[in-house]
């Protein structure tokens, strides 16, 4: 082994990478940086540096189009209640719980995504207008809920979301981590069929969704120990959502 | 005629400069033009981003990073209706409200399914290359459509909201693109091939139970880096996978490529570098903490991957 063939020093930008986020930089700033530092680490130019930065900045133009071009759609229904009004509905259903109806949507989320329909989920056209309200609305059941309560029901709604999707969609024969699995596996000279390795995901896939919908049912617990710790103090505001006179009856 | 990828970019960039626009005329905006300025740039990114020279746009991207390292992209104070007006109208327009937030997800899948059938005069109408990102595209057009009809509201006004959540995401919503981009620059620099020399050099892999849980937690380490499991997979697999778990202990390449890329699935869930899963969400549900979703996954994360490498020291070598 020749030590000296691999150049070592690229490894600072993930060093910037690592002490940016320890020491709370703002990451725009840090990943920028750790580009740059990159880039002269491999002892390219500055221009090439901008050129890097700019190039890859538009491949990936992607990434955004999917959070920004739902956001006026949303934004206008959420001013006319569609939050609320998801509220209001779950509310009308007397089994639900933010705990089986975020197991309920983990599972809808893993099987379509395991059939490659990952676009019936996401955060800014499902969780934040529907499932997230839903949730917190199916906690109304368990009487007052402080701004904690409320901010964990919102963040477990969309690692649910995050999870659903991971461990599902691997488990799809065409997409694009398998077709990516196996290619790179053939370059190596090893041939894989796509259909073995989207099989052998299975049990994971399995494993995923019973973690983490154990996880869900604690949730439903550590929130009924809450309301009722918090109905024993009397003076602590309530932010439950209730709907308006008996809209549910 | 067929719709391609590029129309959706140039209307992001008007809504992109329509949004900065208002910014930069809103008197109350504390910070009106450095947050308008911000917004206006990312425009130009998405109407001629491809047709600049790269190191324009890497100067666009380096001034944008300046400004919002610098705090200079704040929100403005909302305009929004109260929560009983909000429940009056949701009394009033009913499960209906339900219906163009559903169009999105309905349409993409759709225009999905059956793309290779919506030819008209030999040209297929989605372009064939970006299916499911066009019939995104499409969904969210036609659902913006059926919301103002139903709401009897203005597509302006739905300009207004925009303005809202994406004064909310502030520059949360460029982090993601900005890391896709760190990857390729990494990629480009060599850093993958520096971390597998590392950890081939300084690890002792004879042990087969060591090489699998080096492995396992390697995709996750490398993905909490990177933010991406598929940046990791090939250095990791590469490094360890083929030439020690298939090489000297003749394990399942199948199996392993498999198991090896959930545990980088496990890395995504606990860094904040996986941005549009971990950081934008906690953005765009308000919570005050930004890694309040990423510490809700922390269980779910290490468990999988405990289980990911017990699954894989007993499925690999059956």
């Amino acid at each position: 082994m020749h030590p000296t063939a691999v150049n070592l020093y690229p490894l600072l930008g993930v060093l910037v990478i690592v002490a940016g986020f320890v020491l709370r930089f703002n990451p725009m700033l840090i990943v920028t940086v750790a580009a740059i530092v990159t880039g002269f680490a491999a002892h390219f130019p500055v221009e090439r540096i901008l050129e890097a930065i700019g190039s890859g900045f538009v491949k990936t133009r992607v990434i955004p189009l999917i959070i920004l071009l739902p956001l006026p759609v949303i934004g206008l229904l959420e001013r006319h209640g569609l939050r609320e009004r998801a509220q209001i509905w779950i509310s009308g259903i007397r089994a639900a719980t933010p705990g089986r109806l975020l197991i309920a949507y983990l599972f809808v989320r893993e099987i379509t995504a395991g059939l490659g329909l990952t676009g019936l989920g996401g955060h800014p056209q499902m969780v934040r207008p529907l499932i997230a309200p839903m949730a917190e609305g199916a906690a109304a059941r368990f009487g007052k809920l402080g701004d904690t309560e409320r901010y964990r029901i919102r963040a477990f709604a969309a690692a649910s979301d995050n999870v659903g999707l991971f461990f599902g969609e691997d488990i799809f024969v065409a997409f694009g981590a398998i077709v990516l699995m196996v290619t790179f596996l053939k370059e190596a000279g090893i041939t894989v069929e796509p259909l073995h390795v989207a099989v052998w995901g299975i049990p994971v896939a399995v494993a995923a969704f019973v973690v983490h919908s154990l996880r869900l049912r604690r949730l439903d617990r550590w929130l009924e120990r809450r309301a009722q710790a918090s109905s024993e103090t009397p003076d602590s505001p309530s932010h439950a959502a209730t709907p308006a006179n008996g809209e549910h009856a | 005629m067929t719709i391609l990828l590029n129309y959706f970019f140039w209307l992001l960039g008007v809504l992109l400069f329509v949004v900065g626009g208002i910014i930069v005329c809103d008197r109350e905006h504390p910070k009106r033009f450095l947050a308008g300025g911000f917004w206006i740039l990312y425009g130009v990114v998405f109407v001629v981003g491809d047709r600049l020279p790269a190191a324009v746009v890497g100067g666009l991207v380096v001034a944008m990073a300046l400004v919002a390292g610098f705090g200079g992209v704040t929100g403005g104070k909302p305009k929004v209706r109260t929560e009983s007006e909000r429940f009056e109208r949701a009394k009033q327009l009913g499960n209906r409200l339900f219906a163009p937030a559903l169009t999105i997800p309905l349409v993409t899948v759709i225009g999905t399914l059956l793309s290779s059938h919506l030819v008209f005069g030999g040209m297929p109408l989605i372009d064939p290359k970006n299916v499911t990102l066009v019939s995104f595209g499409i969904g969210c057009v036609a659902a913006l459509a059926l919301a103002c009809w139903l709401t009897r509201d203005s597509v302006a006004q739905s300009v207004r909201e925009s303005r809202r959540l994406i004064d909310a995401l502030s520059w949360a919503v460029v982090l993601p693109q900005l890391l896709g981009m760190l990857g390729l620059v990494f990629a480009d620099a060599g850093v993958g091939k520096a971390v597998a020399h590392v950890s081939t050099t300084y690890i002792d892999l004879d042990h087969r139970f060591v090489a699998v849980v080096v492995y396992c937690v390697g995709m996750a380490l490398f993905t909490v880096i990177m933010g991406n499991g598929f940046a990791a997979f090939p250095v990791m697999t590469g490094g360890i996978g083929v030439p020690i778990l298939v090489g000297v202990f003749h394990g399942n390449p199948a199996t392993m490529a498999a198991i090896g890329m959930f545990s980088g699935y496990c890395g995504t869930l606990l860094t904040p570098m996986a941005a549009n899963y971990n950081i934008v969400p906690a953005a765009l549900l308000e919570l005050p903490d930004k890694y309040g979703v990423i510490r809700a996954q922390v269980p779910t994360a290490l468990i999988m991957l405990v289980v990911n490498i017990v699954l894989l020291n007993s499925l690999m070598f059956l």
